[in-house]
């Protein structure tokens, strides 16, 4: 992949994707782990809404022994061996690699040119001037190196205790091929279903996009995607894979973590009320909103999406603001569920206690230990 | 993937893995002209094509259970001639449900997602249940029930042409966009659910709208019409309508008309035939 | 009418030839002649001419002259006298400036910098005159591969294939719907393409009833943002069915048919009230993204049982070789592109002339996209947008379409003259407009045969170029860029097109 700042001009840099997709999420909200059948069974349910050239998994929770470190999920395209020790000679620089091991795979799932993939936990290990990074900034400014200087080696996830399984292909084969029902155990579960008009047969270009613990899966284009993009690489966010999901991971984590702004104002930010709703709002209202389309207008992700964001304790799911992609959430005990279509939620859980559709722009925040995603009932239907 | 020369190709979504309906056989059971259709694990054009087939065995009342998701039921009877048929559809049922549906009766025991009766002709939708958004979109012709809510952009475009005059009824509340661009029928908006001290849920209501007439039963304010549309009180007539509709609504619920008919209702009307003859310069 | 803008014609009458016959008064739907009884004196009304030259070419005395006007503002290459006479009609209306026809700007026309090859010594060309040459062209998706069972009564195939449509040229005619063109020329392009072998398109007025059975073998009908007229009978009638998503004129907004234009008949085929507007939105609204047209044509294989080949026409604009590929995997069998000069009833004049990129370059894109990804068999690929003669046609199946869409064409073969006032409904040829004194002028035997002259000119003069190369069936030129060369393009304009400079 070709990072900005080896082209002389924006003629060069490679088309923005353009795909849609189908979505599901699922949370514990008291934090107990479950294998992945259920997210298997219910992106499997709207398989019509991908098209077999991309799914992938995000799942939290799944590395309890090594909680403490990140974990690099590590993609080499062509399997190169010299590729690898560039990586490993770049990480050990860098890092504390405690221990690292290919991600086992099924050998009887066939799929389309599958690369080798390895993880690695590891600790900074910072150097100088590095101390005054945080340790996610460290970790951040290693992983856009590695994704825009290397070629050939892509980084999947980085977050702890929690990790990314993508590829080319249908997610119920890609669940197949990384053995998730088998091997893991986490209590987030986010899925993607792809239907990529670019970069078909590339396993980078699956979702969920992530970086640190922050992980993304999208459905929709983003037509604002030139305007975010270039905004966000005046903070240092290059875009290494010309899909509007990657500018959305990165516009979380630069206004959540870095900001530290709750998901109710970032989705104020990413789908603000039309002027005349802002209008009508009592002052302190008028003025927030107003105020953060005035600061923040460059973010506004213009053109039809759906997301589902999570990170450790946390999932959240949100539209555009006129809601040109569907969304439903439902909830059935500890169990809290977001997908493109409810008939995926019921297939895994016919008795749903609630099932309910937010407002375009509301998100449905589900968070550990609390039932806030029920605030979202507001205005649904 | 420069240099590359393995290609992904092509994988029919819908098609891919779809079995013969020769071999379906084991889902479906005829008596007569009713037959009873478990579609469990059925794809959508499996499901369609059991429906095509039941239906010109000469089933006419048919049953299907443990639908999840399945798209456009009801959609291939068009073609089956005189299939005058009467589908009862337990479970959640998929996106486009009667796209295109013309004189067949669809009754649905659960939720119904996105697009129902979407450019429908004639024939008649009922959901126990709600529906996603743009939920009669393009209706010309034949009846809507839907016992709760509604999402976006529901009766978007629909319109009317001479006796075709589309009527979709809404037990509860809609989303934005509601009857935008409407070019005719009737849509009455119920808000059965909705508590005496809180608005319709739908902002933009009638946006383009040039045609038809929208009821609504509950609050509404006027900033949550459309620039295009104006609220106003019923007449004899508007009531007469609405009796009519809400009757056959309840009918289907199994609701007392009487208790529906309290509430006040008012009519949205468009304020103009052409909303946009002048905006050009000629 | 406007205050203060210039006449756009001249209309000289050379009195000593003029008879005073009145015709021309007859002829102009504007007004644009009149007759002074008391003077016995004829007299031109400038200001409301549009020079198509109706008046001029009825004239039995050959009196009348119509040409540019030739009072004009001070020279100014940036501030041309349309954008000032544009600039004006706002100030006076506060409208959006509409447009008929398609792009006149301009913009470079990239047949008129391809050449095509012929053989010379080292290969034969072939004599169409004698020798056969086959034009049938088959539209819809092919399988990678055919299984085929040797039995008793010989090879059998055994592999379910998805419908196709055959057609006698690759030429069609474009979406021109009854509404936007009378009842006469949309019957003309009917009888002519079932006389010739080839499709004409519905667009979005619908398809009348009567001719259904005669001409639904030859239509192409559109399902669209309005869904007007649309119902499963519809669909089922005609040979392939069309998903409108955009049109080359405009790409990007939709359409508004005004109320007058809504005639009885109009309003039957739309199944729409007489008189009211019909309003196409700018989206198919259960259209928002990729998967969601997946479900459109799958909507459309359901209603039709599979039987008919779905095509998705889009407008030609950034990314679009990757919308294309996306729209085959969505499941459409048939992808045409209409490009920026592609023609309108009716647009904005700034959608029309701003957006939207040049066919050719989209084409040789889409084309080589799809072959990239190993999937250009599974769609056929239709271009659209400016074709004018058939040196035109055989340049874009060269670059990798199957077949053209032609629409201005066939309609100055009916008498079109390109006064881009179709909005206006007054079309002095019979062509453009509802009213039924002007559309009576345009009788559709003539016409219709008119238009089959033109085709069958065009296809001997495909085969003529075709036998200059030494081919002698059209699947051979499919896609053959060897035969192709650039005159006077840049080198990333090569590269797009995919063909060498001359030369070289």
């Amino acid at each position: 992949m070709i990072g900005l700042e080896r082209k002389s001009s924006e003629r060069y840099l490679p088309d923005q994707g353009r795909e849609a997709c189908g979505l599901f999420g699922v949370m514990n909200t008291s934090g107990k782990r479950f294998p992945g059948n259920i997210a298997i069974s219910a992106i499997k349910n709207i398989k019509v809404r991908g098209n077999g050239l991309g799914g992938g998994f995000a799942v939290y929770g799944i590395y309890p022994d090594y909680k403490d470190y990140y974990a690099l999920h590590i993609m080499f395209e062509n399997k190169k061996r010299d590729v690898k020790t560039t990586v490993e000679k770049y990480l050990t620089e860098n890092f504390n690699v405690a221990y690292d091991e290919q991600i086992p795979t099924n050998p009887q799932v066939s799929l389309f040119h599958p690369p080798l993939v390895w993880r690695y936990f590891v600790t900074p290990e910072k150097k100088g001037d590095e101390r005054n990074f945080s340790d996610d900034e460290f970790v951040v400014d290693k992983v856009m190196h590695i994704n825009t200087s290397i070629d050939d080696a892509y980084v999947f996830s980085s977050g702890k205790n929690m990790g990314v399984f993508k590829g080319v292909g249908f997610p119920d084969e890609i669940a197949d091929y990384f053995l998730l029902d088998k091997l893991y155990e986490g209590y987030i579960w986010t899925v993607h279903s792809r239907f990529p008009t670019n970069t078909p047969g590339w396993w980078g270009g699956a979702h969920p996009f992530s970086i640190l613990d922050w992980t993304v899966v999208h459905n929709g284009e983003i037509s604002s995607y030139g305007t975010n993009r270039r905004f966000l690489e005046m903070y240092g966010y290059y875009c290494t894979l010309f899909t509007d999901t990657e500018v959305m991971a990165y516009a979380v984590d630069f206004l959540m973590r870095r900001q530290g702004l709750p998901i109710e104002v970032v989705s104020k930010i990413f789908a603000p009320p039309m002027w005349d709703a802002i209008d009508q709002m009592r002052e302190k209202e008028k003025h927030l909103n107003t105020t953060l389309r005035m600061v923040y207008g460059p973010l506004l992700l213009n053109g039809p999406f759906t997301v589902i964001v999570a990170r450790h304790n946390e999932m959240f799911g949100i539209t555009d603001r006129i809601r040109l992609r569907p969304i439903t959430a439902g909830a059935k005990d500890d169990l809290v569920y977001l997908s493109s279509e409810e008939a995926a939620i019921r297939s895994v859980a016919p008795d749903l206690d609630f099932a309910w559709t937010p407002h375009g722009g509301n998100p449905v925040v589900v968070r550990m230990n609390s039932t806030d995603h029920l605030l979202s009932m507001d205005n649904s239907i | 993937m420069a240099g590359l020369a393995l290609k992904a190709g092509l994988r029919d979504i819908f098609l891919e893995g779809s079995r013969h309906v020769s071999e379906l056989g084991g889902y479906a059971t005829i008596s007569g002209s009713e037959a009873w259709i478990d579609a469990l694990n059925l794809r959508h054009k499996e499901l369609n094509d059991l429906l095509r087939e039941v239906a010109s065995q000469g089933a006419r009342d048919i049953t299907v259970r443990n639908v999840f998701g399945q798209r456009y039921i009801g959609t291939r009877l068009t073609t089956v001639p005189g299939s005058d048929v009467n589908l009862k559809i337990y479970g959640t049922a998929g996106n486009d449900l009667g796209a295109f549906l013309n004189g067949q009766r669809l009754t649905v025991y659960g939720n119904a997602q996105d697009g129902v009766g979407n450019t429908m002709n004639d024939g008649e939708i009922v959901v126990h249940g709600k529906a996603g958004d743009v939920a009669a979109m393009s209706m010309r012709g034949g009846k809507i029930f839907i016992r709760n809510n509604v999402g976006y952009r529901t009766a978007i475009h629909m319109k009317q042409y001479n006796d075709k005059v589309p009527v979709l009824v809404i037990g509860g509340t809609a989303q934005d966009f509601f009857g935008e661009y409407m070019a005719g029928g009737i849509v009455i908006l119920l808000g059965l659910a909705l508590s005496r001290d809180k608005n319709h849920n739908a902002s933009y209501i009638g946006t383009g709208m040039h045609g038809g007439v929208i009821f609504v039963r509950g609050n509404i304010e006027k900033s949550q019409l459309g620039k295009d549309v104006g609220i106003y009180e019923t007449d004899d007539r508007d009531l007469e309508i609405i009796r009519q509709y809400s009757g056959e609504f309840a009918q289907r619920f199994d609701l007392n008309t009487e208790d529906i008919l309290q509430g006040h209702f008012r009519k949205i009307l468009p304020l103009s035939k052409r909303p946009y003859g002048s905006i050009y310069a000629y | 009418m406007y205050s203060y803008l210039l006449p756009e014609f001249a209309i000289e009458r050379k009195t000593e030839r003029c008879i005073k016959c009145r015709v021309c008064e007859r002829q102009c739907p504007l007004g644009g002649h009149k007759y002074d009884p008391d003077l016995d004196a004829m007299f031109s009304c400038e200001e409301v001419c549009v020079g198509c030259q109706r008046c001029a070419v009825f004239c039995p005395t050959g009196a009348l002259c119509v040409r540019p006007h030739p009072s004009q503002y001070k020279l100014n290459f940036s501030w041309t006298r349309e954008k000032l006479q544009d600039l004006k009609k706002q100030a006076e209306t506060g409208g959006v400036i509409l447009a008929g026809s398609g792009n006149d700007k301009p913009y470079k026309v990239y047949w008129d910098h391809l050449v095509l090859n012929a053989s010379q010594v080292t290969n034969p060309s072939i004599d169409p005159l004698r020798e056969p040459m086959e034009l049938k062209t088959f539209l819809g998706k092919k399988p990678d591969s055919l299984e085929i069972d040797l039995s008793e009564e010989g090879f059998e195939i055994k592999s379910e294939l998805n419908p196709n449509k055959m057609i006698e040229l690759p030429v069609a005619f474009s979406a021109m719907s009854y509404g936007a063109i009378s009842y006469q020329a949309f019957l003309s392009l009917a009888m002519a393409a079932r006389e010739v072998g080839t499709l004409f398109n519905t667009g979005e007025g619908g398809l009348p009833l009567e001719m259904r059975e005669k001409y639904g073998g030859n239509a192409v009908v559109q399902c669209a943002s309005g869904r007007f007229g649309v119902d499963s009978e519809y669909f089922n009638c005609a040979s392939i069915v069309e998903i409108k998503i955009g049109q080359g004129a405009k790409p990007g907004i939709g359409g508004h048919l005004p109320g007058e234009k809504v005639s009885f008949n109009v309003a039957r085929n739309r199944m729409i009230p007489e008189g009211s507007d019909a309003l196409s939105p700018a989206p198919q609204h259960d259209i928002y993204s990729i998967e969601d047209l997946s479900m459109l044509i799958y909507a459309l294989k359901e209603v039709t049982n599979y039987t008919k080949p779905i095509s998705v026409k889009i407008a030609a604009v950034n990314h679009v070789a990757a919308i294309a590929s996306g729209i085959v995997r969505a499941g459409a069998d048939i992808i045409a592109i209409d490009g920026i000069r592609g023609g309108t009833g009716s647009a904005p004049k700034i959608i029309r002339d701003n957006i939207g990129i040049p066919l050719e370059l989209a084409l040789a894109a889409v084309d080589k996209r799809l072959r990239d990804e190993g999937i250009r068999n599974k769609c056929s690929v239709i271009a659209a947008g400016g074709f004018r003669c058939s040196g035109d046609v055989l340049k874009a199946i060269a670059l990798g379409a199957d077949a053209v869409y032609i629409g201005t064409s066939a309609l100055v073969a009916m008498g079109c003259t390109l006064c881009q006032k179709c909005y206006t409904g007054k079309c002095a040829w019979g062509v453009c407009t509802q009213d039924p004194y002007l559309a009576k002028r345009l009788n559709p035997e003539i016409a219709s045969a008119k238009l089959v002259n033109m085709l069958r000119s065009w296809e001997h003069e495909i085969k003529e170029m075709l036998g200059g190369m030494g081919i002698n069936a059209i699947e051979s030129i499919r896609g053959n860029r060897d035969h192709l060369r650039g005159v006077g393009l840049e080198g990333w304009e090569l590269d797009v097109l995919g063909v060498k400079g001359a030369g070289e």
